[in-house]
């Protein structure tokens, strides 16, 4: 049902009015009373040993109140949430993370001691009269090299660096097909390391109330429950009735806040400590050697292929980089979200893939905007085109002839996925006919006569988003669960309170979740109030990640609805004096089958909190009801991309002129919401192809893309308007069918504007380019190209 | 300490500030206008973006001190009461916000823009906000916004 | 940042002996540069004197064949200014290019060239059209005040108070901006002028520098061809993450070839 408001409805955002305004409330805007200030004096070295740390200096400065350091701290390390079994059987490596360091930095921006004083300004003076005898020792910060005999140790336990060495598929029947086919197209490729970049740096306050002996954290994060677990459980040891988390609005996220970080644990313990509350707020620079990064990956791979284009087999070795210690769910990103997605929407029928993690003395690695998925859909997308071209086949053909069938699902891929639903073929015509492929060739001579390099590339991709259920991932490795609780609070007077553990930072589930229970119970949408984000007030909440908001934490408050739904109407019933068995629920009112009997929706919610005409021995007073939804099975969404660039070839700047996005993200609540999520996440997708890198000196392990002086960030100018449109096919397992949308722009774009850009260049005979693929770099590719640019 | 007196939104402050304070810190910390944000460390997201006598400035790269004096307006001083200013309303309409951290630097970019160039291109609305940094939104929905905002703006300017 | 006293004359007598009369005293312009060195603690001046109190600092005027412009005048200013639009309008069009429309309503002429940015867009404008520097002491000509790195000809307690550009026949300025900072990856000055063709750059890595011989390839003949078939010697240029010294060596030609066409 489409209506104003409900399903389908694009409905303008309830929470802009705030944000507009000045008036969300970001943790930096808490202050709490009698507030002091910390401020982290981080390693400024790669690798080194701490002989010594000196603090008195620091400690007499003006407005200290603590220093404290690795040997204050009497506490638990952060723990790993994911843990991978190697190829032989042996778990991974899991090295020790303290929050603070004790003996040993191992990355630039380590944390060595938390100064807490009166103001932030007081905390960083003194931070600088902290000694620390530092004893720099060489380090490793290759992720090829990482693995090689004689490189710097990161950890003594993990020998060669190897975190773990995992494999997934069946290498057997993979070596077979290879060993009939008719070409293997081979590729190299670095899917090079990201910094997430929310626009609001973390921050955390932690406020011990000696009073009742509660802390409360307020912070930066995308999921506060599982921050309460973590941090009360594994590192605190602080009982979660204990310990409220308090992620209020928050300024981005895109997987970075996800993580349980080190800052949220020494304010919250410090706090306990000085008997005050502490805040820390990250400045950008610090955030650029904290914050998780993301990708980093080193693959070869190869693809089997017959004399018609079938793909008949897929072989892939990567190596992952992990940093210097293991971050909350490192160890799935390039393993159960990467390697079980190589299968794309193909039907390969074998395919191997190698996984090796390695430490190395960098930030931590982790989740970031499509994690996993953005690195198998570039190895595949890449690799295709390179077989095509090869090949000498068309682009989309080659696509085509190889899509799972629309009538093939479920489809189960050698690669443990079963996909669910999707129609390939639709989203491949769509995109072609927005993005008017067929009239390429004339816009590339049209190019030409300006002296512009013109060339277009395409990406058809699946990605997994709801990770689920919770036994399957338990099995591999999961040391939690995967669903999600939704509460419905039926206030007397008929209007609704919505509590989701997902929680929004840009999403809009404020909109979009008053949509949905607005449609489900037929009322108002301005009745419905959606409350995230605060453990003391949802039940629980596993948080918004990997796109599975709407797909996990809308189903399970459809859950919950029914719930509602079903005992309101034995209210009703009641109230009509009629079996429950007759009576049904519409647009918000409740009907006698077959009758004119009928009462509205808010009757029924008075009646059940003024229970006089009550059927009070079968059903208590009161209409809240919370369900907990464990999802059957991952959602797949996919689609086609389409880019088409120009290239200056004197200046090697690459622009994008068009970008067509056809998303299948099955059931959409509010198309201008999912066209934002996919605008943006375009954006972060051609970021990464064409502008940002995370670069290290690969001697002594400095950031030298420490700040928006040196790391690209996608500004208006660098980005076109996207033509996007989606076309639906339905999730079939989630109450829904929504499959989810976060993600989607980031992972089908890279490889769609890659492959443009080696079609731009082919002409010169230049058969690759690595992402990002910055003026230089293409400039240096024109250069050393086999053939030269003629004059147009 | 020195003290610094300006007019913020119309009303007339003072405070006691170290000569180190930056005016977005004094704006959030000691007024309590914590809508003016503070997103990076080398004056280039805009998250910090105020008017300074009529034309915009990144808060984060000035000392208070030296917006002695000064009349500023921040992103809390655009609406009236529930009214929100016709950039603000664009930008809601045309979805050009998501998380809204950069929001209130991009509004206050945006206004200063139009002033100066009343009818922008989409192209010159792209090299306008050169200076802010959006995270989330692509830029798509930003663009259509500060175009309809532009509009709705200048409409205002006839009727006013 | 560490704290500072913060001093604001209302005239330049004051400010000279606000400087003098500190330990470490550092003047305050736009503060579009100095102000993120000294949130990064990467300098610690004991006193900050500030010099947005002196009116007599700001404006543009025509003077004789050419434009004066205050050293505390806002780029913005001067990129919007008719005068300048009229009489040398690539020295608008070079100030509507530096940072963004903030930066440019803050940044000033005279902290630009005093700072001395081997990426900044200024110094190119002032070596490239013969500018003459004016101080509190002496008047400087461009091709004196330049030293390199950060470094210029001012001396202990000397202030920018204007800059003098005299008309050229024709000039332009093409930029190609490092991706990330939008500083100037390298950007180029052309002009024609009375003492013949200027072809200024800045961004190659040690300072803005006069290239010689594409002024001579122009003074033979002015045309982009020209320009363009100049090869440098990329030993003469710095290299970092944006840009080899091939690259920048390969992209002032491009530019200068732009510039001219655009002349």
């Amino acid at each position: 049902m489409t209506t104003e408001t409900g399903i389908g409805a694009a409905v303008k955002r309830r929470e802009d009015f705030r944000f507009l305004t000045g008036r969300g409330t970001y943790t930096d805007d808490i202050n709490r009373p009698h507030q002091a200030y910390g401020y982290i004096l981080r390693s400024p070295y790669a690798a080194a040993q701490i002989a010594a740390i000196d603090t008195s200096k620091a400690k007499a400065a003006p407005g200290v109140i603590a220093v404290l350091t690795g040997a204050d701290y009497d506490k638990g390390g952060l723990p790993c949430g994911w843990q991978i079994h190697s190829k032989d059987g042996s778990p991974m490596i899991e090295p020790a993370h303290p929050p603070l360091c004790k003996d040993q930095v191992r990355h630039v921006g380590d944390q060595v001691a938390l100064v807490v004083a009166e103001t932030y300004a007081e905390a960083k003076d003194a931070a600088e009269l902290i000694e620390v005898d530092y004893k720099e020792l060489p380090a490793i910060i290759s992720t090829a090299k990482a693995g090689e005999p004689g490189a710097p140790q990161v950890w003594p336990e993990a020998k060669n660096n190897v975190c773990f060495d995992w494999h997934i598929g069946d290498k057997s029947a993979t070596d077979a097909a290879f060993a009939k086919a008719h070409h293997v197209t081979k590729i190299d490729l670095v899917n090079q390391r990201l910094i997430p970049n929310a626009m609001e740096p973390r921050s955390a306050v932690g406020d011990y109330d000696r009073a009742t002996g509660d802390y409360t954290l307020y912070t930066t994060s995308q999921n506060p429950h599982v921050i309460r677990l973590l941090m009360g459980a594994f590192v605190l040891q602080i009982p979660e009735h204990k310990l409220r988390v308090v992620a209020p609005d928050v300024g981005g996220g895109f997987g970075s806040k996800i993580f349980h970080y080190a800052e949220e644990a020494l304010v919250t313990w410090a706090s306990g400590k000085v008997g005050r509350p502490i805040k820390w707020t990250a400045e950008r620079s610090e955030a650029f050697i904290s914050d998780a990064q993301g990708r980093d990956h080193v693959s070869h791979a190869e693809l089997a292929l017959d004399k018609d284009g079938r793909f008949l087999g897929l072989r892939v070795n990567t190596i992952a980089n992990m940093g210097a210690y293991l971050s909350t769910f490192a160890p799935c990103v390039p393993t159960y979200l990467h390697a079980t997605l190589l299968a794309g929407v193909y039907t390969t029928p074998a395919i191997y893939a190698e996984v090796k993690a390695v430490f190395t003395h960098t930030v931590p690695v982790d989740a970031y905007r499509g994690a996993g998925r953005p690195e198998a859909t570039y190895l595949l997308e890449r690799l295709v085109a390179k077989a095509a071209r090869e090949m000498q086949m068309d682009q989309v053909e080659i696509r085509r002839r190889n899509f799972i069938p629309k009538d093939a699902f479920p489809y189960q891929t050698p690669v443990a996925l079963q996909y669910d639903s999707g129609d390939y073929e639709a989203t491949l015509d769509l995109a072609l006919e927005m993005s008017k492929w067929s009239d390429f060739e004339n816009r590339r001579a049209e190019a030409a006569k300006r002296g512009k390099l013109r060339g277009i590339g395409i990406s058809t991709y699946l990605e997994a988003c709801g990770i689920a259920p919770s036994a399957v991932v338990g099995s591999l490795g999961a040391r939690a669960g995967l669903y999600e609780s939704g509460s419905i609070r039926v206030h007397p007077t008929g209007s609704v309170t919505v509590f989701t553990g997902t929680h929004s930072h840009g999403q809009g589930h404020e909109t979009t979740f008053a949509q949905l229970v607005s449609d489900g119970l037929g009322i108002p949408l301005e009745n419905v109030e959606v409350v995230h984000g605060d453990t003391n007030k949802i039940p629980f909440g596993m948080g918004t990640y990997g796109s599975r908001s709407l797909s996990v934490g809308g189903s399970a408050l459809v859950k919950a609805m029914d719930k509602i739904i079903a005992k309101a109407t034995k209210i009703a019933a009641h109230l009509m004096e009629a079996a429950a068995g007759d009576v049904e629920f519409k647009n918000g009112n409740f009907t006698v089958k077959g009758t004119d009997k009928s009462i509205p929706f808010g009757q029924v919610a008075l009646t059940a909190y003024v229970p006089h005409n009550y059927p009070i021995t079968e059903l208590e007073p009161g209409l809240e009801e919370t369900a907990f939804y464990d999802p059957l099975n991952f959602t797949y969404p996919g689609g086609t991309h389409i880019c088409e660039v120009e290239i200056d070839p004197e200046t090697g700047v690459t622009q994008v002129v068009n970008f067509t996005a056809v998303d299948d993200v099955g059931r959409v609540i509010n198309p201008m919401i999912v066209e934002g999520q996919v605008h943006g996440g375009l954006a972060q997708g051609i970021g990464q192809a064409l502008l940002e890198r995370c670069v290290y000196d690969e001697d002594s392990g400095q950031l030298l893309t420490g700040s928006y002086m040196d790391y690209t960030m996608p500004r208006a100018d660098d980005l076109p308007s996207f033509q996007v449109a989606t076309h639906a096919t339905m999730c079939t397992h989630n109450p829904i069918g929504a499959k989810g949308v976060g993600e989607v722009g980031a992972i089908g774009s890279p490889p769609a504007v890659i492959n443009a850009v080696i079609d731009a260049l082919a002409p010169l005979g230049v058969e690759d380019i690595s992402m990002p693929a910055t003026p230089l770099k293409v400039w240096q590719a024109i250069q050393s190209a086999p053939k030269k640019m003629t004059a147009a | 300490m020195p003290t610094v007196r300006m007019t913020v939104n119309g009303r007339a402050v003072s405070g006691d500030v170290e000569a180190r304070t930056l005016l977005v810190h004094f704006l959030r910390n000691q007024l309590g206008l914590t809508g003016t944000h503070v997103g990076c460390d080398t004056s280039q997201c805009g998250a910090c973006v105020v008017h300074l006598d009529g034309t915009s400035i990144k808060s984060c790269t000035l000392l208070a001190v030296q917006a002695e004096g000064a009349a500023l307006t921040t992103i809390e001083g655009l609406a009236q009461g529930d009214e929100l200013h016709p950039m603000q309303a664009a930008f809601r309409e045309h979805h050009g916000l998501q998380c809204g951290y950069c929001t209130p630097g991009m509004v206050m970019s945006a206004i200063d823009l139009v002033k100066n160039n009343p009818d922008p291109s989409e192209q010159q609305i792209r090299e306008g906000l050169e200076g802010n940094i959006c995270r989330c939104t692509g830029y798509h929905n930003i663009v259509k916004a500060v175009k309809a905002g532009a509009q709705a703006m200048n409409g205002q300017a006839v009727r006013g | 940042m560490h704290n500072f006293n913060y001093h604001r004359p209302s005239n330049v007598a004051d400010a000279v002996k606000a400087l003098g009369g500190a330990g470490d005293g550092k003047i305050i312009a736009g503060g579009m540069t100095l102000v993120p060195t000294l949130k990064q603690r990467l300098a610690a001046p004991s006193d900050l004197v500030d010099l947005n109190g002196i009116a007599d600092l700001s404006g543009i005027k025509s003077e004789g064949d050419g434009i004066t412009i205050g050293a505390m005048t806002r780029h913005a200013e001067v990129a919007a200014s008719s005068a300048v639009k009229s009489a040398i309008p690539a020295l608008a069009e070079l100030a509507e290019l530096i940072g963004d429309r903030q930066v440019r309503n803050r940044g000033t002429i005279g902290g630009s060239l005093a700072n001395n940015d081997p990426a900044a867009d200024y110094p190119a404008a002032v070596l490239g059209l013969g500018a003459t520097i004016r101080t509190n002491k002496r008047e400087i000509a461009a091709d004196d005040f330049f030293r390199g790195l950060f470094e210029t000809a001012l001396e202990e307690g000397e202030i920018i108070t204007a800059v003098h550009f005299p008309k050229p026949e024709a000039a332009a300025y093409r930029k190609f901006a490092q991706p990330a900072s939008r500083f100037a990856l390298i950007g180029v000055l052309v002009a024609k002028t009375k003492g013949g063709i200027r072809v200024a750059v800045t961004g190659g890595g040690n300072g803005v520098f006069r290239a010689k011989e594409i002024e001579s390839a122009l003074s033979a003949n002015f045309t982009p061809a020209a320009a363009k078939g100049v090869k440098l010697d990329p030993a003469d240029f710095n290299g970092d993450l944006h840009g080899t010294p091939e690259y920048r060596a390969a992209l002032v030609s491009t530019m200068a070839a732009r510039a001219v066409e655009a002349c």
